[in-house]
């Protein structure tokens, strides 16, 4: 059985995020999309990942001066993580409420910076973990476990 | 009857093995292999992508032929809207409609009537629909299975309607059967097409268990025989009015005219697969929310450019809305109460979902498709990345698939077999330089048993 085999396959995607970078969270999302639909995964699970990427890379094009996006797929999971250099987020808890948000008005008017962000990456994910210091940076891991019928019967 | 029922196929004798139609292909369902091309079934979505482009006319789409009709009692042909730009300027449209009553067709109905009733329920559904923008049109079966298998996540944003073939066909029948008291069952509506996508539709349909057509003839099939009893009015005295179709309905022809049927705030209209293609890759990727109703059509200027029509896209374009400009009242055969009760009653609301097909997907289980996901990449990285199509896939990333999937190997490379054999050649080289020591007494050339 392929599943007793030592290694733990695995693919692992990145993406670099620039500031102002709106475009690119779309980008991320649709691309590891198509991989998670080549994997086989099922539709709600591979629209709650493509949320959580879409949200955590606006987040950084929006209040960061540079970062990335690695995506980490696995046989039980996926893990999303963003890195960035930027302004750093002073209270998390405040950020996670809904409707909270620090965007400019210029990014506002743009439609974005709503203050949903970290909260529809919540919602959407088994696990997140949230680091920042002010004016340093902030590192988001999101996981999405693949709760699949095969994980239970090896259990 | 087979599962992937397909209207394209490949006319064997024909086919040169060249890689016209893999390169063109919109979802890389074509292979060549020993020399022909061979089509994936379970991948095409009938687009007739590869009718166009084959130099050697390999590709036809199978449609039913004019023998069909003597399984019915009562015959209705139901044309295409597109099928009025095919005829020469002078033509009026009583005069082609007449013409299928002299070939055999008991009744005509046009199926641009059926597309205003269409346009109209989209319109009633768009003024309370509250959820995910935009809504795309259902119209075009080749772009809504192009969805099913690339954009599955967009397909309940497909307007929840039959096609205007469908409503046509069931309006006709119902009406038909009404007034003759022949009964619905023998009574036979048969699409005049422009497209192949609309064959594989009328048996395999994707917002109905049933489709209501019985037939779908090709144009060109039947454009010789219209053009010969062109103004023959034999059959009704030449007395009836036959067209009941308004300006807003033959516009569906050619793309834009459903959209401005319509009449949503926002529209956006697009015709050609690759086109379409690079749309809804932006709307996945979370764009023109602010669109209301986007008409995707999968020919180059919507139906007028389907490849069963006989004549030049832009020729038929240009006499369809002469046509219009001529013939096209503003006056609709229904009134608004009579659409308004349609829409209220669901009377062509689909019946069924249309579903994901997760034909792309590596592997049952995830792990595996992981790992050949893995070896999939692994294996893209070594080929040369020419997309060159000389292994018979349409390119690297393609073979690699194709690698995966067991039904190709790496040396179908020309590349990779060019550096295989380079390498054999240098062993070939290597071996031949060494000599026996008991021979090599007077070689100058270095030798690997010459240390002294």
């Amino acid at each position: 059985m392929v599943d007793s085999l030592a290694y733990t396959p695995q693919i692992t995607l990145e993406f670099e995020i620039g500031e102002k970078d709106f475009f690119v969270a779309g980008e991320c999302a649709s691309r590891v999309k198509k991989t998670l639909q080549q994997l086989g995964l099922k539709q709600d699970i591979i629209k709650r990942i493509a949320i959580i990427i879409y949200e955590a890379a606006m987040n950084v094009a929006i209040h960061a001066t540079s970062g990335r996006l690695v995506v980490h797929v696995e046989p039980d999971g996926i893990t999303i993580r963003t890195e960035d250099v930027g302004a750093g987020i002073e209270d998390i808890n405040l950020a996670m409420k809904e409707g909270y948000s620090t965007a400019s008005y210029e990014i506002r008017e743009m439609g974005f910076g709503a203050g949903m962000g970290l909260s529809n990456i919540k919602q959407c994910s088994d696990d997140l973990n949230i680091e920042s210091r002010v004016g340093v940076g902030t590192t988001l891991n999101a996981r999405v476990f693949f709760k699949d019928e095969r994980r239970h019967e090896d259990a | 009857m087979n599962q992937y029922f397909h209207s394209v196929t490949l006319e064997t004798e024909k086919c040169k093995g060249c890689t016209n139609c893999i390169k063109r292909c919109p979802v890389e369902a074509i292979r060549v292999r020993d020399g022909k091309a061979m089509i994936v079934e379970e991948r095409c979505i009938d687009c007739g992508e590869c009718i166009r482009e084959c130099p050697n006319h390999a590709k036809v789409a199978v449609t039913d032929s004019l023998e069909k009709l003597s399984e019915y009692k009562y015959r209705i042909a139901l044309p295409a809207p597109s099928f009025f730009g095919q005829f020469k300027e002078q033509v009026n449209i009583e005069d082609v409609l007449g013409a299928f009553r002299g070939i055999g067709f008991d009744e005509v109905f046009e199926v641009a009537l059926a597309a205003e009733i269409v346009g109209y329920m989209v319109h009633e559904f768009l003024k309370d629909y509250k959820g995910k923008r935009p809504i795309f049109s259902s119209a075009c079966p080749a772009v809504v299975r192009l969805m099913q298998i690339k954009y599955p996540d967009l397909l309940d944003q497909v307007a929840p309607f039959l096609t205007p073939m469908e409503v046509a066909a069931r309006i006709a029948k119902e009406q038909a059967s009404r007034r003759t008291g022949i009964p619905y069952e023998e009574i036979g509506a048969f699409f005049i097409s422009p497209c192949p996508a609309k064959v594989t539709e009328m048996r395999n349909p994707m917002t109905t268990k049933h489709s209501a057509v019985n037939g779908v003839i090709g144009v060109n099939l039947i454009y010789k025989d219209i053009i010969r009893h062109l103004g023959d009015r034999s059959a009704t005295g030449g007395s009836e009015k036959l067209q009941r179709a308004t300006r807003f309905g033959m516009a569906w022809g050619y793309v834009t005219g459903e959209s401005r049927n319509v009449a949503a705030a926002t529209t956006l209209a697009v015709g050609g697969i690759h086109n379409v293609i690079s749309l809804l890759e932006e709307i996945e990727r979370g764009e023109l929310k602010d669109v209301d109703f986007v008409e995707l059509q999968a020919c180059t200027g919507g139906c007028v450019g389907g490849p069963l029509n006989v004549q030049n896209l832009f020729v038929g374009r240009i006499r369809l809305r002469d046509l219009i400009k001529r013939f096209g009242t503003k006056e609709s055969y229904f009134t608004e109460a009579e659409l308004q009760d349609m829409y209220l009653q669901n009377r062509f609301a689909a019946t069924e979902p249309v579903e994901p097909r997760a034909i792309m997907t590596l592997d049952e289980d995830v792990s595996r498709a992981i790992m050949k996901m893995e070896r999939l990449d692994q294996i893209t990285s070594e080929l040369p990345g020419l997309d060159c199509g000389a292994c018979g896939s349409p390119s690297c990333r393609a073979l690699a698939e194709d690698i995966i999937r067991g039904i190709a190997f790496e040396t179908d490379c020309v590349i990779k077999l060019r550096e295989k054999v380079k390498i054999l050649a240098k062993e070939i080289l290597d071996l031949s330089r060494i000599v026996p020591p008991s021979m090599s007494g007077g070689s100058k050339e270095g030798n690997p048993g010459q240390g002294y």
